[in-house]
């Protein structure tokens, strides 16, 4: 996948008119009537969010507008006050983080989570699921999981040779970049074969060399059928990989719908310029430079 | 100056029923903390309850002695459990405090008078090792009446017994955390002592992983105050906070993150502590050191404390441990 | 051999059931075979009379106890009974008051006391009674005057909870060596007022000082160094831990293994009211404490360097950013718990009473307690964590034996961790 090719987008997810809270064709995530406030703020409160399968979604507002309270919610690390939600189906009310992971999420952290004392092809073999070798009694004696490690190995591989990490495999992960260690990180994370991959900021502190090769693997998950959720600030990349973009304000959803669509709305533009109603947003939140005058 | 003795007796230290008691609390003190990053320090507490679960089996129950053992193990996996479960989720140092509190509470309902019966109090308990009706731990020994070995090394069949004993027990054990921490369960105990949440995101139980560690490193903890035991009588002033102190360092001088570390750590501690006691007073009868021979033992404790504080500011990677792979260490 | 042989379990508790149907069904206990010798085959006694104005008092019982062994018995018709014991060692004699006539109890030494043998095997214990007053204190007598003695006790341990608080709050170290700086200002006032002899207002404040300048070097010496070094919490309170050993047993090496008072400990107990007695000294400590913590809460609410003290500890980016000298807080900090843990330290000399090389540690765990109960890093929470603490110390001590009443304190620190972590007052921050 080159870099100036504009990606594929995905239309017609949406069941009637593209509103907050508006259905979806196929939803992978339900959430209804979920609040959660702090002290005496409400940090989000959202009556009905539908998550649709297959595509990249992409969750914005301005800063303190609840994307992350609401993005820990729905991948169980943190609880709400009121509200469920659901995953392909499945109630996630009281479901601990690390079993919403093995129902097929993966999340990834806006400080990235590479395990620094593990080497690069330990930290891969970490995230394969369903390993033998991690019960307590089995792990003793390596007949039970000897076969099964040396295959996870050869994915591991694989995917580090997808993701350009491959002569790195024995150091240990303090010794990346950070952005090596972003890759590193969303590589692990799909060693688990997720269904759902949920990205917290993936541009965060990455530099701008990086961010194009990032971005083409996110893009390639929605190729091999996954779905994607970001959190993201940055307009330009925003407009360039999602399908479908959720705004956030003040805790509450206050548009969805398809990027070009959504930008021009009146709340969104309220959400995030105020005063400033004439500027693109693309430039006040772009962080990265990378598509110069596609969208314009 | 009798260096012939005091060279003596320090290197009998290498290899006394208290060094091996020692190294297995160390191990699993490394299973905790080391590996887990666990802040254990009720390790004396687990010794104590391994020790007296095997005395109060064969004395008041009539227990023969393996079966004593056995309870004295299974009491710290309860122990174990019973502690861990409510509170694996704190924080390091809140941790420490409960696991503290925890240890010391053992000790009081060893110490107090209420259970005299069963727990002998301040008195503690005798005469568990050899039973007359023959399934006392001695009662077992196959080795015939007599001393052995050479030099510093020179033990009657009664200690020679326990010595072997710990022996197997130890190379157990040794095995047991070497097996495990190369095995994918070993991965993800390093990754959760590193950053429990990104492992949680791995879809790894975190919890559950946690109390495995713990309950494997109370098990040597408990085979430890077993080996003690076996050794001699049991009294609940030896399981003080001073002890699970004594064992970190011994953990802490060996190398917290490695097999082989606290093995040889507590081995050390031993060697020194046997060194000391047998200096310290010399140098003091001879009139070097201007104290009194009592005193000079004490300034043998002084010691470890102010050895215990070079090494973790200095090298807390201990002398085989890797700083690189340490959690604890900014 | 000192172990529990299953034959003499089951006679004691043969000759206490029939003991107890005796009493229970109410039967005279005038079985001579059973009453006057139990233990027939041990070879030593233990052996007594029981008689009032000459004449012998039947059915009186008398429970002999020591070294795992029970056994009982009854007075005979001739007021006589004998115990026999496995081996020669001191035991313990109780005589069933309930058993005397009404109107008679133990007039001297207590229904419980201590035989000792001499040179042979047989020894005899006699009870002083005759017409008196049993002393039986009312519940409500117990209660009141436990909880004043408990808060007697908080009170001290508040002076030394305090510090460790504010240490937390300022620093973010644990300080497993704040029981030795109690210890320090006992042991202090122990050389300046026994040793030295000098009056006790002299010593006192002269152990204050020294602890206050304890507090400075180790801040000077030890931690602020180590904070530059950058080293972790974790390392920090290992180092804390080292450092407790050390001076631990560097006070054992001054004053030894033994037990040493301060002038004026054995002050006579003043009936004040119901139950409660308490000696001058009590009084004048109690009345030092709440002083002192006065004069401390002002310091902290009132003063600069207490409301900066409060700041960083709130927030040690932004008050180092609003130009709060966090280094010169800090110390001062430290300067104040080596204070205060001195003081203490004083006050528990007197409490136990008794100074000891362990006797700091003895209640670091309590102290613990009352910190984590009130919450980590507030002042006037260690305050109140450590009057509850107190309290509860003594009052356990109606519930369960005496000698598990810290058991109570140490149950409740590890609640407290498990169900609110922050404490009373602390901020809900993440302990996990």
């Amino acid at each position: 996948m080159s870099s100036n090719e504009k990606p594929q987008k995905t239309t017609g997810l949406h069941i009637g008119d593209a509103v907050p809270g508006c259905k979806k064709k196929d939803p992978m995530l339900v959430i209804d009537h979920v609040k959660k406030t702090f002290g005496g703020l409400t940090a989000v409160d959202v009556e009905h969010l539908e998550i649709p399968s297959g595509v990249i979604t992409a969750l914005i507002g301005p800063n303190g507008a609840g994307k992350t309270t609401l993005f820990n919610l729905l991948t169980g690390f943190d609880t709400p006050d009121t509200g469920t939600w659901s995953f392909m189906g499945t109630s996630l009310s009281g479901v601990p983080s690390f079993k919403v992971a093995q129902l097929g999420q993966v999340r990834t952290f806006q400080l990235t989570k590479a395990l620094s004392l593990l080497t690069v092809i330990e930290n891969m073999k970490l995230g394969a699921k369903g390993q033998s070798g991690e019960s307590i009694f089995r792990a003793l004696f390596p007949g039970f999981w000897k076969k099964q490690d040396e295959d996870i190995e050869v994915k591991a591989m694989e995917l580090l040779k997808r993701f350009k990490l491959d002569t790195k495999k024995g150091d240990f992960a303090a010794s990346l970049s950070g952005g090596q260690r972003k890759l590193l990180e969303m590589a692990r994370a799909l060693m688990t074969d997720p269904t759902l991959v949920m990205l917290d900021e993936p541009m965060a502190g990455v530099n701008p060399a990086l961010t194009q090769s990032l971005l083409d693997h996110v893009i390639s998950l929605k190729g091999e059928g996954m779905t994607v959720l970001f959190v993201e600030h940055d307009m330009h990349m925003v407009r360039h990989i999602a399908d479908w973009v959720v705004v956030m304000a003040e805790g509450k959803v206050v548009a969805e719908g398809p990027p070009e669509s959504v930008m021009k709305e009146q709340a969104v533009i309220d959400a995030y310029l105020g005063a400033h109603q004439e500027t693109d947003l693309g430039e006040v939140t772009g962080r990265i430079n990378i598509i110069k005058g596609e969208d314009k | 100056m009798d260096w012939g003795s005091i060279l003596n007796n320090t290197l009998a230290g290498f290899l006394t029923p208290t060094t091996i008691a020692f190294a297995l609390a160390a191990l699993g003190l490394a299973m905790h903390f080391g590996f887990a990053g666990l802040l254990n320090f009720g390790i004396a507490g687990f010794m104590a309850i391994g020790g007296y679960g095997y005395a109060i089996s064969v004395l008041t129950f009539g227990l023969p002695w393996w079966a004593g053992m056995l309870v004295g193990v299974l009491g710290s996996v309860v122990f174990a459990l019973i502690l861990g479960i409510p509170t694996l989720r704190l924080r390091g140092d809140y941790l420490a405090i409960a696991t503290i509190a925890a240890a010391e509470i053992a000790r009081l309902l060893f110490l107090t008078t209420a259970f005299t019966d069963v727990t002998g109090s301040a008195d503690g308990l005798f005469g568990f090792n050899s039973r007359p009706d023959g399934s006392g731990f001695q009662n077992s020994n196959p080795i015939p009446q007599g001393t052995y070995g050479f030099g510093p090394f020179t033990y009657n069949e009664q200690t020679l017994w326990v010595l072997i004993f710990g022996l197997i027990v130890l190379t157990v054990a040794v095995w047991f955390l070497w097996a495990l921490m190369r095995s994918p369960w070993g991965r993800v105990i390093k990754g959760i002592r590193e950053d429990e949440e990104a492992v949680r995101s791995l879809g790894k139980n975190v919890f559950a992983y946690k109390l495995q560690a713990l309950v494997i490193g109370g098990v040597f903890g408990a085979l430890g105050g077993i080996i003690y035991t076996a050794a001699q009588n049991i009294s609940p002033g030896v399981y003080v906070t001073s002890l699970t102190f004594f064992i970190w360092t011994s953990l802490l001088l060996g190398g917290a993150a490695t097999i082989f570390g606290p093995v040889i750590g507590a081995v050390i501690f031993w060697v020194i502590q046997a060194f000391l006691s047998n200096v310290l007073p010399e140098l003091a009868t001879s009139g070097i050191l201007p104290v009194s021979t009592t005193q000079a033992s004490t300034l043998r404790f002084v010691l470890v404390g102010i050895g215990l504080m070079l090494l973790v500011i200095y090298r807390p990677q201990g002398i085989f441990g890797d700083k690189r792979e340490l959690t604890f260490v900014k | 051999m000192k172990f529990l042989l299953d034959d003499t379990r089951r006679r004691a508790l043969r000759i206490i059931l029939v003991a107890l149907l005796a009493v229970f069904g109410g039967l005279s206990v005038s079985a001579p075979a059973l009453g006057d010798s139990v233990g027939e085959e041990y070879s030593a006694t233990i052996f007594g009379n029981v008689k009032i104005d000459g004449e012998p008092i039947a059915g009186v019982r008398i429970v002999v106890d020591g070294g795992g062994y029970t056994a009982e018995t009854v007075t005979d018709s001739d007021g006589r009974w004998s115990i026999g014991v496995p081996e020669v060692r001191n035991y313990n004699v109780t005589l069933d008051e309930s058993t005397l006539p009404e109107g008679i109890s133990v007039l001297e030494g207590g229904a419980t006391q201590e035989v000792e043998f001499g040179l042979t095997d047989r020894v005899a214990k006699n009870f002083f009674i005759g017409e008196g007053e049993r002393n039986e204190t009312s519940i409500f007598d117990q209660i009141v005057s436990r909880f004043i003695y408990g808060i007697n006790f908080g009170l001290m341990l508040g002076l030394a909870a305090v510090g460790v608080s504010l240490v937390f709050g300022t620093t973010g170290l644990s300080n497993f060596s704040h029981g030795e700086m109690v210890t320090f200002g006992a042991v202090a006032a122990l050389i300046f007022g026994v040793g030295l002899q000098l009056p006790l207002f002299i010593a006192i404040p002269i152990a204050v000082a020294l602890s206050a300048g304890l507090g400075w070097s180790l801040d000077a010496g030890l931690w602020r160094p180590l904070r530059k070094k950058g080293l972790g919490i974790v390392q920090l309170m290992i180092v804390s831990i080292g450092l407790s050993l050390t001076m631990r047993y560097v006070i054992q090496f001054v004053i030894g293994g033994g037990t040493e008072q301060l002038p004026g400990f054995d002050a006579p107990k003043m009936n004040l009211f119901g139950a409660v007695a308490l000696s001058s000294t009590d009084l004048m400590s109690m009345g030092l404490s709440i002083v002192v913590i006065v004069a401390f809460a002002y310091w902290l609410l009132r003063t600069k360097t207490g409301k900066a003290t409060r700041a960083i500890s709130d927030n040690p980016d932004l008050a180092a950013a609003s130009g709060i000298d966090v280094d010169k807080v800090i110390r001062i900090v430290w300067i104040m718990s080596a204070s205060l843990a001195g003081l203490a330290g004083v006050l528990w000399a007197y409490f136990r009473p008794g100074i000891k090389w362990d006797m700091g540690t003895q209640i670091l765990l309590l102290i613990f307690a009352a910190v984590t109960l009130g919450g980590l890093g507030t002042a006037f929470g260690a305050l109140i964590g450590a009057l509850i603490v107190g309290v509860l110390v003594e009052m356990s001590g109606l519930l369960i034996p005496a000698d598990l009443k810290y058991v109570g304190a140490l149950v409740v620190l590890i609640v407290v961790l498990l169900v609110r972590p922050q404490g009373l007052l602390g901020r809900k921050q993440r302990v996990g």
